[in-house]
């Protein structure tokens, strides 16, 4: 375990707890309700049916494809699918909420308690548990700087399906927030549920923050709404817990309230006044009726999942020895893992899991690239990692070739074989360069004989760096011993 | 359970209609005379009752995830009241 | 008075399939009759041309031997159906300018099988009422008047007054309607007609303007049992459009009308003998008991015990629903908008303004059920309530197969009366309003006059799904009735 994440204040030390809702936009062809399309960044209204713009006598159908991806996604968090669900309508009144409601699931969600493994730094796993996910329509968008005195409307997003997914209050620190949302990120990616792209929002997290002393019952929570990026989830949590650490102390109380976080400013705000706190008279949607699920079709695309990441994880730490640590960085991402499959597949699984992290990943990141870019493919550098094992190159010589091959995308063969880089193991063309070095060196090997031992090192250099590095060093060691020592 | 002008005037807020302070207190009548009315349901033994969810006894149908409908931005629009490049148009919000 | 207009919708259909006439003809004769009864007030908008138009291609199907079956029948739609490219109001001011641009699926179907539309009928706003006096295009004047006060206009019922009216004033051959609490069935009991309010989910609610959605329901309003059983027939039908649609089928209607009543068993719920109900309701409701007894049906007293119940369970679950239903109405995609300096501001001017007194009573009654902390205690409650409700019903079906009562408490009153108290107004629904809760399907025929003169129906309700009963009882009771007094308008001409 980590050290407990604690904020220091002026009367002692804090706690956070934290507790999640992340709304996650289902992946579909069609809205939740209408069969428009929910293509992002069409021109406006193009993607708005009838119902989704709220005319007069148009009503909601629901998308089987939605129902299905909510169980997918509730199956994947081993959560309970309630087989009898209930849409209901939270009322309220927004210009970019057309009905003047949204079809959402109060009192009886899709799904109920399931559970998320954090994984911690340190190999750990910390377990989180899922309060409930439940279906419900996404808003349009408005847009208010297109006017000065006018706000414009657009409902192309209006009646996409949302899955909100809404966490226990287990989470102790913004590290852990941030994980959490990486970790439910990565689950929905691996089921095809949600694209959980944060930046065109079809990932937003509202985050519930409370403190309390060590041992203290749970403080009054404020919730910071729809933030789009694990860094401001940071940000936005390390800031309100300063916040309502200084109201407390200051002998202040904490209101219960939704805020705002200003990226620009780095702060929280609030959002709504008191008055103006929304009474949302949920109650069931006459337009629809309880939808029922049946087992067997629960139980069918529960068995059509694919392997989840907690499973791969155990999987690649059992079957090909990798630490907890890098077993987790590589099942983040289904794309990745199945790439290290591929390149680990008849070779050494920890030296394929190095070049992997430490050279393709670092070499990517330099590069701005994400893996599905990258000019070397799994077999290419699988070819590297051969050439390294049948001693053709030397590890160095092969970051070297891979550099190249990250820059040229040709193989590393063809590399080895332009350049000439293939390893020299041969006894005599080794032997015949150690001879020029000590020849050139006549005085040094003088120095060595008669005791100065450091220089055996100054002789393994100069004889690497006139074969251009491709002399076998362990070869290079040993016959230089027998010449020196003879 | 009586209303007073302060909660009408709150639900009024609430539904987003304007009551006049010179329609309140009629308004306030009113609605008590409802209230009241149906407040005889307190009579009647509901315990054990499951509510009514639908008459028919049915499910929700769901249909396929295709796309059907939708692409037709000016059929949207054409009877808003104020419109512009594709955009329904309302007074600015301030958030 | 023309002959064509005498013609039920039964026999105008034969006609236009003989080619005895054409549906250009009728059609003239109905335009010619609207614009002489105008003064009713009965209908919002007329489509004069739109009719003669639908009407010639009605003619040139019918002379080719083709057709469907409404072909040529000219019809009013209640201004709460919309209609693509013909304004649609639901009788608010808030729906100013609208046009939709779609049509809705029953009104679809009718089209599809040739009826012609003569024009939208007046409503009480939103389809919130029991007069037609909520409307904001003025109240409807009922074609009947009374003997002893020839003088007062009196209300056609509500909330589909204007259909009833041209059904009943001879300007439309039949129309549509919409029931959520009584809708249909009360004001064809105050306008001497027939309408059939069917089983929940019976007819496509895809395109009406929404009031409850849990109880609204589209039917058809007629001179008789068969014409509107044609019309029915017509209208119904599984829409994948609306998720509480049914697939049910449903019995052939006219096959079903005059199969008589022999052996049916008719339930007459004691709980219906309320307290102050007029002695001429109570006698109309006695010779409907005999003539079903004198056909053959047995007569079987039943209990309902929640009925007293029924209108303050509808009176939380219909304002609940409508004020979220009514959301939408904000001025911000169709409609009126009054300006305001904010967004909130815009909302609230508009919808004090775009909607009149019973709307907006019923809005914020809807809003305060459910708002916090009071949810369980009415709406959800309400609910229970509901299911006891249905409970009684399905009890009673188990010995009975249609049930008789009255339509509505009274014959009709005069255009001002119970407008003084809200509660007043909702108890005209008493009679029709717990079917509504329960869903059921049910006929109200014109059985006679009271002794101001002024028609009285019976109410005829059956299982879910059973519309086929229903007509039968209400065919059976017709015969009997064997009502033919029509306004003093009509027969005059």
């Amino acid at each position: 375990m980590t050290e407990p994440y604690r904020i220091q204040g002026e009367t002692g030390e804090w706690e956070v707890v934290l507790g999640l809702e992340v709304h996650a936009q289902v992946i579909s062809q069609a809205k939740l309700f209408s069969g428009s399309s929910t293509k992002f960044g069409s021109e406006a209204n193009t993607q708005v049916s009838l119902v989704d713009a709220a005319m007069p006598g148009m009503l909601p159908v629901i998308n089987r494809e939605c129902v299905e991806q909510a169980v997918r996604t509730g199956l994947a968090l081993k959560a309970q699918i309630n087989l009898r669900s209930v849409f209901d309508r939270k009322n309220y009144f927004y210009a970019d909420l057309p009905q003047g409601y949204q079809i959402s699931q109060y009192k009886d969600p899709i799904v109920g308690e399931g559970v998320l493994l954090l994984d911690l730094p340190d190999g750990s796993t910390k377990s989180v548990g899922i309060e409930r996910l439940h279906l419900e329509q996404d808003a349009g968008k408005s847009l208010h700087d297109q006017h000065p005195q006018k706000t414009y409307i657009d409902l192309n997003r209006s009646g996409v399906a949302l899955m909100e997914i809404v966490s226990k209050p287990d989470l102790s620190s913004p590290e852990e927030a941030g994980l959490y949302v990486k970790k439910l990120r990565s689950i929905l990616r691996y089921v095809g549920t949600c694209d959980g792209n944060m930046q065109e929002g079809s990932m937003r997290a509202d985050v519930n923050v409370s403190v309390r002393k060590p041992g203290d019952p749970l403080g009054t929570r404020c919730e910071i709404k729809n933030m789009n990026s694990v860094r401001f989830i940071h940000q936005a949590i390390e800031y309100e817990a300063r916040r309502q650490i200084e109201i407390l102390e200051s002998g202040g109380k904490i209101d219960q309230e939704t805020r705002l976080f200003d990226t620009g400013r780095g702060e929280t705000r609030s959002m709504r006044s008191k008055e103006d706190a929304h009474d949302y008279r949920y109650f069931p949607d006459p337009d629809l009726l309880p939808l029922v699920l049946d087992q067997a079709r629960v139980d069918a695309l529960g068995a059509d999942l694919p392997e989840l990441p907690d499973v791969k994880k155990a999987r690649f730490i059992a079957d090909f020895g990798l630490s907890p640590y890098d077993a987790a960085i590589l099942v983040e991402e289904r794309a990745t893992a199945d790439w290290y499959e591929k390149l680990a597949k008849g070779r050494d699984p920890k030296i394929a899991a190095n070049w992997l992290i430490s050279e393709l990943f670092g070499a990517l990141n330099k590069a701005g690239k994400d893996l599905v870019d990258s000019p070397v493919s799994a077999d290419a550098l699988g070819g590297l990692v051969d050439l390294i094992g049948d001693g053709t190159i030397s590890g160095r010589i092969a970051k070297e070739v891979f550099a190249e091959m990250f820059e040229t995308g040709k193989s590393a063969g063809e590399i080895v074989e332009e350049k000439g880089l293939r390893q020299v193991s041969d006894t005599g063309a080794i032997e015949g360069i150690i001879d020029e070095v000590l020849a050139e060196n006549a005085d040094k090997v003088e120095q060595y004989r008669g005791g100065k031992d450091k220089l055996f090192g100054f002789f393994v250099g100069q004889t690497m760096k006139k074969s251009q590095g491709k002399a076998n060093p362990g070869m290079v060691n040993e016959l230089l011993r027998k010449k020196l020592d003879g | 359970m009586s209303l007073d002008k302060a909660t009408v005037a709150s639900i009024a807020n609430l539904a987003r209609i304007k009551v006049p302070d010179d329609r309140l207190e009629a308004m306030v009548g009113d609605l008590n005379a409802i209230l009241g009315f149906v407040e005889q349901l307190d009579e009647v033994d509901t315990s054990g009752v499951e509510p009514l969810a639908s008459v028919t006894g049915h499910t929700l149908p769901q249909r396929e995830d295709a796309v059907t409908d939708g692409g037709y931005q000016a059929r949207v629009t054409a009877n808003a009241p104020e419109s512009a490049h594709g955009f329904f148009v309302v007074p600015k919000v301030v958030e | 008075m023309t002959d064509l207009l005498d013609l039920s919708l039964a026999e105008a259909k034969a006609k236009l399939a003989a080619k005895d006439i054409s549906s250009t003809e009728l059609t003239k004769a109905y335009i010619a009759r609207m614009e002489a009864t105008s003064a009713l007030n009965a209908y919002i908008t007329t489509t004069p041309d739109k009719a003669l138009q639908m009407a010639e291609q009605a003619d040139a199907r019918l002379a080719k031997g083709e057709g469907g079956a409404l072909e040529g029948i000219p019809l009013a739609i209640k201004d709460l159906f919309c209609t693509e490219g013909v304004p649609t109001t639901a009788a608010s001011h808030i729906l100013d300018g609208f046009i939709p641009p779609y049509e809705s699926t029953v009104t679809t179907n009718l089209w599809n099988a040739g009826a012609v539309l003569l024009g939208k009928t007046n409503l009480d706003e939103f389809a919130m009422g029991s007069s037609n006096v909520t409307s904001y295009y003025g109240p409807v004047e009922n074609p009947w008047r009374s003997t002893d006060e020839p003088d007062k206009k009196r209300v056609p019922g509500g909330s589909s007054g204007g259909s009833a009216a041209v059904v009943a004033a001879r300007s439309a051959l039949a129309a549509t309607g919409t029931d959520t609490g009584g809708s249909i069935r009360q004001p064809a009991s105050f306008s001497g007609i027939v309408g059939i309010k069917p089983t929940y989910g019976r007819c496509s609610r895809w395109g009406i303007v929404a009031f409850a959605s849990s109880l609204d329901q589209a039917g058809p309003m007629a001179r008789t049992v068969e014409d509107a059983s044609i019309l029915l027939q017509t209208m119904a039908g599984h829409d994948p459009k609306d998720s509480t649609s049914a697939g049910e089928p449903m019995a052939d209607l006219s096959a079903a009308l005059d199969q008589g009543v022999r052996g049916m068993r008719i339930g007459v719920p004691a709980e219906y003998k309320v307290e102050g109900l007029p002695e001429e309701i109570s006698k109309v409701w006695q010779q409907g008991i005999d003539w079903l007894k004198a056909e053959g049906a047995e007569i079987v007293d039943i209990s309902l015990p929640h009925t007293k119940y029924a209108l303050a369970t509808y009176y939380i679950i219909a304002p609940a629903e409508a004020s979220s239903n009514l959301a939408r109405y904000d001025g911000v995609r169709y409609g009126l908008r009054v300006d305001g300096d904010s967004l909130a501001e815009m909302y609230a001017n508009t919808r004090a303004e775009g909607f009149g007194d019973e709307v907006q009573r019923r809005v914020l009654i809807g809003t305060y059920v459910l708002s916090a902390g009071y949810y369980d205690a009415y709406y959800l409650k309400a609910q229970k309530v509901r299911a006891l409700l249905r409970r009684d019903f399905d009890q009673a079906f188990e010995t009975v197969d249609a049930i008789l009562t009255p339509t509505a408490p009274s014959d009709a009153f005069a255009i001002g009366e119970n407008e003084d108290d809200p509660v007043k107004m909702y108890l005209q629904d008493v009679f029709t309003v717990p079917a509504s809760l329960a869903g059921l399907p049910g006929i109200s025929v014109p059985a006679g006059l009271s002794a101001r003169g002024l028609p009285m129906g019976l109410q005829v309700l059956g299982r879910m799904f059973d519309e086929g009963s229903v007509v039968r009882v209400g065919r059976a009771l017709e015969r009997a009735a064997d009502f033919s007094a029509v306004p003093a308008m009509v027969r005059e001409g």
